[in-house]
């Protein structure tokens, strides 16, 4: 098990993804795996840096972890901002016209649709969302 | 991400190359910004794109909204990875896509 704590701002999306991949690439996550999860980063580390702290900057946590049986990845991230629980929200209206669509709840969508499990917890004042991706 | 821009008359050719997300998305949306106004024909090569994450999603619905008041608006060379995301989240049926 491996993680890093770093500042939640947008600039760290990119540091966090690099921390990732650099362990998926250790045990040759296939790249379809790879690329899933990455994007997944991009979303749920992207929420926290936009919305978790209204003011000012906090810390975020993304923890890799190697499940054995099945054979799968975990992530977990992890931040003291103001308790949300994006697995709460509806899932997008896919069948609306152009004009009414909204891109509002596609980001945490596609990760539900991407990945094996997504649990989301909130425990002693910390936000914690886990995936989990077979591999 | 890598952003080529080509403007033939009414027509504007744009090819990305790299990943699309929360990271990179506001470059797109500069390019897009100041490019759209007299444009009639909209061409997003993916040829050299990666993949993309809703902040890219975003944008893509943002440009088909004002392309369909003022011309059209394809994407092309979509990889198989793209693809997926157009199909589960419902932007292959919004998206003209070759």
């Amino acid at each position: 098990m491996k993680e890093l704590t770093m500042d939640a701002t947008v600039e760290n999306i990119a540091r966090a993804t690099a921390f990732v991949d650099e362990q998926l690439e250790a045990i040759g996550c296939p790249m379809k795996a790879q690329i899933q999860i990455d994007i997944a980063i991009d979303e749920l580390f992207g929420n926290i840096a936009h919305y978790a702290y209204r003011f000012g900057v906090g810390p975020a946590t993304v923890r890799v972890e190697f499940l054995k049986e099945p054979c799968a990845v975990e992530l977990t991230f992890m931040d003291s901002g103001i308790p949300y629980n994006p697995l709460a929200k509806e899932d997008p209206d896919l069948d609306l016209s152009i004009e009414e669509r909204k891109i509002g709840g596609l980001g945490i969508y596609m990760v539900k649709k991407s990945m094996d499990a997504v649990f989301y917890e909130y425990k002693n004042g910390q936000n914690i969302l886990r995936i989990q991706k077979k591999i | 991400m890598n952003i080529t821009k080509n403007i033939t008359g009414s027509q504007l050719y744009i090819s990305l190359e790299g990943r699309l997300d929360t990271t990179t998305a506001p470059e797109l949306d500069g390019v897009l910004k100041s490019s759209l106004d007299g444009i009639a024909e909209l061409t997003i090569d993916m040829e050299k794109l990666d993949y993309l994450s809703s902040a890219g999603l975003r944008l893509l619905l943002g440009a088909r909204k004002m392309m369909n008041k003022q011309g059209s608006m394809k994407v092309t060379h979509v990889n198989e990875t793209i693809m997926e995301i157009f199909e589960v989240t419902g932007f292959a049926d919004i998206l003209t896509i070759e």
